[in-house]
């Protein structure tokens, strides 16, 4: 592997080489969504140049072509996360998309009255409203970890939640609002030790960092392809091989059949049984594509340099009379976001100003309102990195910052 | 397109209503109450009159958000104190045009303050920031209508 060098990753992103309200765009919201480098949408544009065709139905050319690159996407993606069967993979329109079919597929026939679905306050809306959706259906009662001031999971309540009452304990890996990692490996062996099921939100874990599904010892895991350099609109869920046999169907309709009869039918093998319909062929290609990128860059450097990063903007941006961070203390249980306030400027005044400066950033309450709610506040600014940030686009953003307080100072 | 410029949208008499907002209280006499919100943003107002006869005798609001949008909700509120009803809507009606980038109500000298905030036209994306104050008005005065004077 060569040097990490991020003007070069840079130069591979061609939406990052334009101006923004005649500055040099920085692009610091890559937490609700990544750049797409050369190599993805090359791959986009190959498939549908000279393999556009339906998967697992003709006979002919393309249509061998079509199959095989988007079963090799499965393969890579599986590997990706050390899923140890690549038929574990199901694709998805995204992680949103992953938890609905797990809350429906498994949750419908497996959560009962009385029973207990055990979440946080740290999630994302994605990892609450299914699960509530669940609840309510099944006369299930919803349970929260609750955050500590530095918006970390107070684990020490763990004991008193979990019982043989709780069927599943669904988390996200980070947090997108706070950047906060949680020990999901700890926190699985506990939920199993009362027989729950375990699900992890990974839209911004697999991103980051190497995951292992494996050694963290969950059950389900579910991520989307448009945080990690790939395209919108496709993402996996990664499940147990045994658990996904188990499961109902999700939706009906093609693919996911193995006969049918007037009456009943008989379900393909996993993971088409949960593919019904044309699925985002191109998609899932350029979601292989992305991780054959992220992989060609070194996940290890990919996230040194984005730790790097993020120690830097925490001191840059924290000594700025005025900001409060929130999140984390300790580098070590945070991801490369920073989410704050600015005096009383509210953050969508100072992501206005910062995009008068060409600067990207994030305002509002990132589909967390009980994060927002744990601190007292209504919204915050966010501005999250990637392997193609650089401690310029730091200086940038504390520049902008400036800006701001010049008008609300 | 031409850059604009933040000086248009950020002018003191808008941050100075931001910091000191007219009519920011609860009222007990109200008539008249709107909760809106933006779950884009989380801003998020209630406005509320007291309409006598066909007057609002009182408007007064309690919420929060960006500064775009507690300027406008605050210069609002003092333009339309003691106003008639049909004064008020006319008002929303214009300001509302104003924010769509119409260049003939931008000369209207009535708008007084509020024309502070013609600069938000050229923002399209907070544009529903300085609305959310006459949009409350609006439904205030409808739901008013509906449900006849009290």
């Amino acid at each position: 592997m060569t040097a990490f060098d991020p003007i070069k990753i840079r130069s591979e992103f061609p939406a990052l080489d334009q101006t923004v309200n005649d500055k040099p765009l920085v692009y610091l919201d890559n937490a609700a969504t990544s750049q797409k480098p050369k190599a993805v949408l090359d791959a986009l544009e190959r498939y549908y140049t000279r393999d556009n065709a339906n998967v697992h139905r003709g006979i002919h050319e393309l249509s061998r072509r079509a199959t095989v690159a988007y079963e090799d996407a499965r393969i890579k993606v599986a590997q990706w996360i050390n899923a140890p069967d690549s038929d574990e993979l199901v694709w998805t329109r995204g992680t949103t998309e992953a938890i609905n079919l797990i809350t429906i597929a498994w949750g419908l026939d497996n959560v009962g009255e009385g029973d207990e679905i055990l979440i946080s306050t740290m999630e994302h809306h994605s990892n609450i409203i299914p699960w509530q959706l669940l609840a309510r259906r099944k006369g299930a009662s919803l349970r929260y970890i609750e955050m500590d001031s530095q918006g970390r999971l107070i684990l020490d309540d763990l004991p008193s939640l979990l019982s043989e009452r709780t069927k599943v304990v669904a988390l996200g890996h980070v947090s997108n609002a706070l950047g906060t990692v949680n020990p999901i490996k700890d926190i699985a062996a506990a939920a199993h030790e009362v027989g729950a099921l375990v699900v992890v939100d990974g839209a911004q874990g697999a991103v980051h960092t190497k995951v292992d599904v494996q050694d963290l010892g969950v059950d389900c895991y579910a991520f989307s392809g448009h945080k990690m350099c790939g395209p919108t609109g496709i993402g996996a869920l990664w499940a147990r091989k045994d658990l996904l046999e188990s499961m109902s169907p999700y939706q009906g309709g093609g693919e996911m059949i193995h006969f049918v009869g007037r009456e009943e039918s008989t379900w393909a093998k996993v993971p088409h049984k949960f593919e019904a319909g044309t699925p985002n062929i191109a998609g899932a290609i350029g979601m292989g594509a992305a991780v054959d990128f992220l992989a060609g860059v070194g996940m290890d450097a990919i996230a040194a340099h984005e730790d790097e990063l993020l120690a830097y903007a925490i001191e840059q941006v924290g000594s700025i009379e005025g900001v409060h961070i929130y999140g984390p203390e300790s580098l070590e249980e945070r991801s490369a976001v920073v989410s704050f306030t600015l005096g009383d400027a509210h953050p969508h005044d100072i992501s206005t100003i910062l995009d008068a400066e060409g600067i990207a950033v994030r305002a509002g309450h990132h589909c967390a309102q009980l994060v927002m709610k744990h601190f007292g506040i209504a919204a915050t600014a966010r501005a999250s990195f990637y392997l193609y940030n650089t401690k310029d686009d730091v200086d940038r953003l504390v520049e902008g910052l400036g800006i701001v307080r010049g008008i609300f100072g | 397109m031409e850059t604009p410029r933040l000086s248009s949208l950020y002018q003191q008499l808008i941050l100075e209503h931001y910091r000191n907002p007219r009519n920011k209280a609860e009222m007990d006499e109200k008539t008249v109450e709107i909760h809106m919100a933006n779950p884009v943003c989380g801003d998020e107002i209630r406005l509320q009159l007291r309409i006598e006869g066909d007057q609002i005798a009182e408007a007064k609001f309690v919420g929060q958000g960006c500064s775009i949008s507690q300027a406008a909700i605050s210069m609002m509120t003092a333009k339309i104190q003691g106003a008639s009803l049909s004064d008020a809507e006319g008002l929303a009606e214009r300001f509302t045009a104003l924010m769509h980038g119409d260049t003939e109500v931008a000369k209207d000298r009535s708008l007084g303050d509020l024309r502070a905030l013609q600069g938000v036209s050229k923002f399209p994306v907070r544009i529903k920031c300085a609305l959310i104050g006459f949009d409350a008005l609006q439904e205030a005065l409808k739901k008013h209508a509906a449900e006849g004077p009290h």
